[in-house]
């Protein structure tokens, strides 16, 4: 044991598809450690303790880690999941397999759809609510006991119990819970409503099913690293985060496993909202460029958006509360072809990262978006063909000259520039219908770029989509982990109401809004979590008599009122559709409420990259294309660019973990906290179409 | 090429047009009222050129049925316009001029750019009602349109861009529901203007000829594309046929004979020999026969892009003299939902055997209306309820068919439960699989659906405009076909089926009376006798068939009591069989 000193080291750790990344800092500022280790795909945990050790922390002086991981997204996407079991109303097993299906693509009829739950699992129990919460059928106990006895013969782990309209009622459900876990040999009983009280029954059963089928996957790999923390003399408890940008403890995680499926993305969001803050901006877009894909979020007036609406795969909704994120399916290693038109195309099949772009030299022959970027000097060729690489950049000059320069009649370069600009065009397209879908003009925002590739590209997307700034935080290659160490404790909660708001009492809706916090509260302090103040996020989900769409408006707490939600309600309308409707009555559809237990701030500044004594000048020169041209183009090191220093483009500057490319008509300075903030010179008028 | 494009502008200019689309679906999409449209998508937005209407661009998610139909029905708006200017829009949902029924109504605006008529957009949305005998227009049993609804030729709605007060006044004292369809006129029209706004940028930065010469080659290029993806098919004659139940009026099948001819690189479509124009509403208007198939084409080469240029070697002799070349006053409300997926079936049917690998086996291909009026006496409003299913896709080489898919003309979700009942006097009591409905195969067909529904207050009346319950969807390279749709109404203890099977109009039916409906499974691909044994059991596991189906169907013997395969009985009943 160390001497007795007060806390204050906090750890964020991410584990992402490739590498699990560490950043620890003492809360003051100093000791900044940074560790970065491969992902131990088959026990996660393995690579968190790698990560810890390397940082050579003494864990007893730990005030506080927080996880992200991607243990049940990976056990979804992988279907490596629990036996898990259904307890349904009375007609309706096949809803989990039936859906509100359509079809994979909107052409072509072919394409699969396996369900969570196989139908030999689903069990149906004599019970009915109506619409208006009503008893139809009473709950058949002795069939629900029954059931329970099936299914943990049929060597079942986990149970759901999903009934037709519980989120007006939930008696049934609960009362059929409470029987099963009296039977139930371990904690993996899910009730519905519990999970989310929404109404469309396929949505919130597949939600509810998601959960169950993950929990004991979470359950037992967070037990692990519990276990393996404690070994090492971590005495506190351990904090993970979850899809709604927050963070949840250790010990009631996996309760609701579902909010962690989609959480890897959200700690990126959340640590560029916590960063373009410190910057003074609060309209943000976000964008992770990695191999595969790019991952997009928005941010406003400093709150990252937040959807209830996703979706995992082809048809398996998520509906909790998460930060929105949209994937796109273009990354570095996004192939390039002429197709049967002649036309080139960019995507979107991928080379992934086996056998991956031509230049990894692990047998890919295709033209990635990354080997474009090498043939053009944008990449560094000497960082990236390595030495024992049996690939060169006369081999990629030769697979663009013949497989994409040979049919459209151009250059090997040319083919080169050709996909660079055909991918920004697409990410470009990609990231408007992101922002448009969500009722924002892009325009309006910064664009904070990350990920391995997302500084690469940001500073062209951003001309072509018209926005004005680029930020490209410190340490880009990290900022999950950054995400988990700003990221506030948080726990959100929905309930429908679907009246009319001429006919809604307020007095109850005051009151449900009321319950929520009181039920937030009550889990923040049964976590027992370090928190420095409570703060509460009220938004009600509205639309018009008749649609069935909905738009949500955040809602202050005391003053709520019939008229502030009808005035609030139409305002958005009309920014969103340009469209009014005084002729018909607005409809209150949910209310949800966020309750958050903010976190100490960290010093954003620590994480500047120390200046080197490399000085100012360029490091080297390479020619490198850009949008005019070719230009003999300066190389700097990100380490000498300390606050304050301002250049002009065109540039590269090389870090570790990425390349950021500074366009001609660019400018680029270094704020407080070493962001590079790039002024972009030349949005074309009006931005891309 | 034309000289002032290049390959990257050519590209980028495609993305740039698809991309102003995409956004007029969105916007049309999140602010619509009609449910169709919201959530079943029920409607398409494009650009169209200026001189013939011929299709530039449509969105990614569209309804296939209009991949088609728009750009006829905006060449009939061109022919007839007159003194256009810039803010006009055309309200038109005639049948005959290029459409499809008069549920599916067409907004048309001549785009200006710099003050010159430059192209025209359009988009068709679903309205839930146009008027006409039985709410919501499938009037299973119309025998002339008028008794289907109001019908608009082509009007100015708007005139440079104020709405033209009296025809709206005409329009919705002609409707039902009408106090919510101002708000889906407004959608629909601020689409529009979304598209104007987007084309114009697209206009400004690329110049007026760059963007037309895009155009032009790119027409050139999606016509390359597809005539590469029909040098696959080798050359000959391929013929198909599928039946419609019957058209509601006269109980007989409709016939649809397809044949195909395929030489180098063109499709040849005969469809004589197919029934004769019929009385009831499954005529269809020649624009929605072209599109059927289309989209039916689109289904098996999805990756071609939309435009004028990808259906040129396509070649459609019209079916003059046959119920798929339907005139005034033929009654045509059920062509978009349900002859449409018929002759997309037969086209399906006919390439099958030459191109086994790309296609499957027929789909379910019914939208499944089921609507019913009534009044409420608790809450003392009318109502109409409108149900729309899925039902099983055929298998195809890839495996088994999904369960539940939605129409082939469509890309709808389900209205969820919850919601239907808190909106009508009605509880679902069962909403489950049909189970033995997929089609024996190698590959065997997805499951229809089988719901129940019942009647809590008052009385109503339930119409259906439904497909497949004569014969179900057929079964490919061996495989059976898929099981039929069935509709029974149960009022007052007894049990009512409608004599056209799929089809009926106005039942009545009260307080505690049912409907129960089961939707058609997808037919079988391959011999269902080579379908792997463990498959087979894992089917009756799950209660997907009986053993008895297993035996009967797969030649599958299976243990009573543990439930697997008895393989020396699955081999004499397989040998027994193939004798």
């Amino acid at each position: 044991m160390t001497a007795p000193q007060p806390q204050q080291i906090v750890v964020g750790v991410d584990v992402g598809g490739t590498f699990t990344d560490l950043i620890l800092m003492n809360q003051d500022g100093g000791d900044i450690r940074i560790a970065k280790v491969p992902t131990t795909v088959e026990n996660q945990a393995f690579g968190v303790l790698a990560a810890l050790e390397e940082t050579g922390i003494s864990l007893d002086r730990v005030k506080s880690i927080v996880h992200g991981t991607t243990a049940t997204t990976n056990a979804m996407l992988e279907r490596k999941i629990a036996r898990t079991g259904l307890i349904t109303t009375e007609g309706f097993r096949d809803v989990l397999e039936l859906g509100r299906r359509t079809r994979p693509r909107p052409y072509g009829l072919k394409g699969s759809f396996r369900p969570l739950i196989p139908r030999e699992l689903r069990f149906e129990v004599p019970e009915r609510m109506d619409a208006d919460g009503q008893v139809v059928i009473p709950l058949d106990e002795g069939a629900v006991r029954d059931a329970v006895r099936a299914l943990l013969e049929a060597g079942c782990e986990s149970l759901v119990i999903h009934f037709l309209h519980a989120y007006v009622n939930p008696s049934h459900e609960a009362r059929a819970a409470e029987i099963a876990r009296d039977l139930w040999p371990n904690p993996y009983v899910t009730a519905g409503h519990q999970i989310l009280s929404e109404y469309r029954e396929y949505e919130r059963g597949v939600t509810a099913a998601v959960n169950a089928s993950v929990q004991p996957v979470l359950d037992r790999y967070i037990a692990r690293l519990c276990a393996g923390l404690a070994e090492r003399g971590y005495p506190r408890d351990l904090l993970v985060m979850q899809g709604n940008g927050g963070t949840v403890s250790s010990t009631i995680v996996s309760e609701a496993a579902v909010n962690t499926v989609m959480s890897g993305p959200a700690s990126g969001v959340m640590a560029a909202a916590f960063t373009a803050r410190s910057a003074g901006l609060s309209n943000v877009i976000t964008y992770d460029m990695g191999g595969t894909s790019c991952d997009v979020g928005l941010i406003r007036d400093g709150v990252p958006e937040v959807s209830s609406e996703l979706e995992l795969e082809y048809a398996m909704p998520i509906h909790v509360p998460m930060v929105d994120v949209h994937t796109i399916g273009a990354g570095g290693g996004s192939i390039a072809r002429v197709n049967d038109a002649g036309i080139l195309q960019v995507g979107p099949e991928s080379a992934g990262s086996t056998p991956g772009p031509i230049c990894y030299g692990r047998g890919g022959a295709q033209p990635t978006i990354t080997d474009a970027n090498l043939l053009l000097g944008r990449l560094n060729p000497t960082a990236l063909l390595a030495v024992d690489n049996p690939v060169s950049l006369d081999d990629i000059r030769a697979a663009f000259g013949d497989r994409l320069g040979a049919p459209l009649g151009m250059s090997p370069e040319e083919a080169a520039a050709a996909v660079l600009r055909i991918a920004n065009d697409r990410m470009a397209g990609a990231l408007r219908m992101v922002s448009l879908s969500r009722g924002h003009d892009p325009r309006d925002f910064a664009l904070f770029a990350f990920g391995g590739a997302g500084p690469l590209h940001a500073s062209a997307l951003a001309a072509e989509l018209g926005i004005p700034k680029v930020l490209v935080p410190a340490r880009p290659g990290i900022t999950n982990a950054l995400g988990c160490l700003v990221a506030d404790v948080r726990h959100d909660y929905v309930r429908t109401v679907n009246a009319p708001l001429d006919g809604v009492d307020m007095a109850q809706v005051r009151a449900l809004l009321e319950q929520q916090i009181a039920e937030g509260h009550a889990v923040i302090e049964r976590e027992g979590v370090d928190i420095e103040e409570l703060a509460v996020l009220h938004s009600a989900d509205m639309q018009f008599a008749g649609q069935s769409h909905i738009l949500t408006v955040p809602v202050d707490m005391p003053g709520i009122g019939r008229e502030a939600l009808q005035t609030a309600f139409e305002a958005a309308y009309w920014t969103r559709f340009e469209v009014s409707l005084p002729e018909i009555k607005a409809v209150l559809v949910n209310l949800h409420t966020a309750v958050i237990g903010k976190r100490r701030a960290v010093p954003l500044n620590a994480l500047a990259p120390a200046a080197a004594d490399t000085g100012s000048e360029a490091v080297s020169r390479r020619r490198v294309w850009f949008a005019d041209g070719w230009h003999d183009t300066p190389i700097f090191w990100r380490e000498q660019f300390p606050a304050g220093r301002e250049i002009a483009g065109p540039a590269i500057i090389e870090q570790l973990d990425t390349t950021i490319v500074i366009e001609p008509a660019d400018r680029v300075r270094v704020d407080p906290d070493g962001n590079l903030i790039v002024s972009v010179g030349d949005a074309p008028e009006g931005g891309a179409a | 090429m034309n000289s002032s494009l290049d390959p990257v502008t050519l590209a980028v200019i495609q993305n740039g047009l698809t991309q102003v689309c995409n956004e007029m679906d969105l916007a049309f999409v999140r602010a619509a009222f009609s449910p169709v449209i919201s959530e079943a998508l029920d409607r398409s937005d494009g650009i169209y050129a200026a001189e013939d209407g011929a299709l530039i661009a449509q969105g990614d998610l569209g309804l296939p049925v209009f991949v088609g139909t728009m750009q006829f029905g905006t060449r009939e708006v061109i022919r007839r316009a007159k003194r256009i200017a810039p803010g006009d829009l055309y309200i038109v949902n005639d049948p005959y001029l290029g459409g499809t029924h008069l549920m599916d109504v067409r907004f048309v605006k001549p785009f200006f750019y710099k003050g010159e008529l430059f192209s025209w957009l359009a988009n068709t949305g679903h309205w839930p009602d146009t008027g006409g005998a039985v709410p919501g227009g499938f009037s299973a049993n119309a025998t002339e349109v008028e008794q289907e609804g109001l019908r608009l030729p082509p009007v100015k709605l708007f005139k440079e861009g104020e709405m033209d007060e009296e025809i709206l006044a005409i329009i919705l004292s002609n409707i039902r529901i009408a106090d919510q369809r101002i708000g889906d006129i407004k959608a629909q029209a601020a689409a529009l203007a979304v598209g104007e706004r987007r084309l114009t940028l697209l206009l400004d930065r690329y110049g007026r000829e760059t963007v037309e010469a895009a155009i032009g080659e790119l027409r050139v290029r999606a016509e390359q594309q597809m005539r590469a993806k029909i040098e696959q098919i080798p050359d000959g004659i391929y013929r198909g046929k599928a039946f419609v139940d019957s058209d509601g009026v006269v109980n007989e099948a409709l016939r649809i004979a397809m044949k195909i001819t395929k030489t180098g690189s063109d499709l040849h479509f005969d469809m004589t020999g197919s029934s004769p124009p019929c009385q009831g509403p499954m005529n269809s208007v020649i624009a929605t026969t072209r599109s059927s198939i289309y989209l039916a084409i689109k289904h098996i080469f999805p990756d071609v892009p939309i435009n004028a240029g990808t259906f040129a070697p396509l070649h459609i002799e019209d079916p003059m003299g046959t119920f798929l070349y339907a005139e005034y006053p033929r009654p045509v409300s059920g062509c978009a939902a349900e002859v449409s997926q018929r002759i997309a079936e037969a086209v399906f049917a006919a390439l099958t055997p030459a191109i086994p690998d790309l296609l499957f086996a027929a789909p379910a291909g019914t939208s499944g209306n089921f609507a019913m009026g009534g009044h409420d006496p608790k809450t003392d409003r009318s109502y109409v309820m409108y149900l729309i299913s899925g039902g099983g896709y055929g298998g195809s080489v890839d495996g088994d068919g999904i369960s539940n898919g939605c129409s082939t003309i469509g890309i709808s979700k389900t209205t969820p439960i919850e919601i239907i009942e808190q909106r009508y006097p009605v509880l679902i009591e069962r909403y489950a699989l049909h189970e033995g409905s997929g089609g024996a195969g190698e590959h065997r067909g997805g499951f229809g659906v089988d719901y129940r529904v019942r009647l809590r207050r008052g009385t109503a009346r339930a119409s259906f405009v439904m497909d497949h319950g004569r014969s179900g969807p057929l079964g490919a390279l061996g495989g059976s076909d898929g099981g039929v749709n069935t509709v029974v109404v149960e009022r007052g203890g007894e049990r009512y089926h409608p004599p056209h099977l799929s089809k009926d109009q106005g039942i009545l039916i009260g307080e505690g009376d049912g409907v129960l409906v089961k939707t058609p499974g997808g037919g079988g691909y391959g011999d269902p006798m080579k379908r792997d044994p463990a498959m087979v059991a894992t089917d009756v596991r799950r209660g997907y068939y009986t053993p008895d189906q297993a035996r009967e169907r797969f030649g599958v013997v299976l243990d009573p009591a543990t439930g697997t395969v008895i393989e020396a009985e699955t081999d004499r009943w397989r040998r027994a069989r193939a004798a």
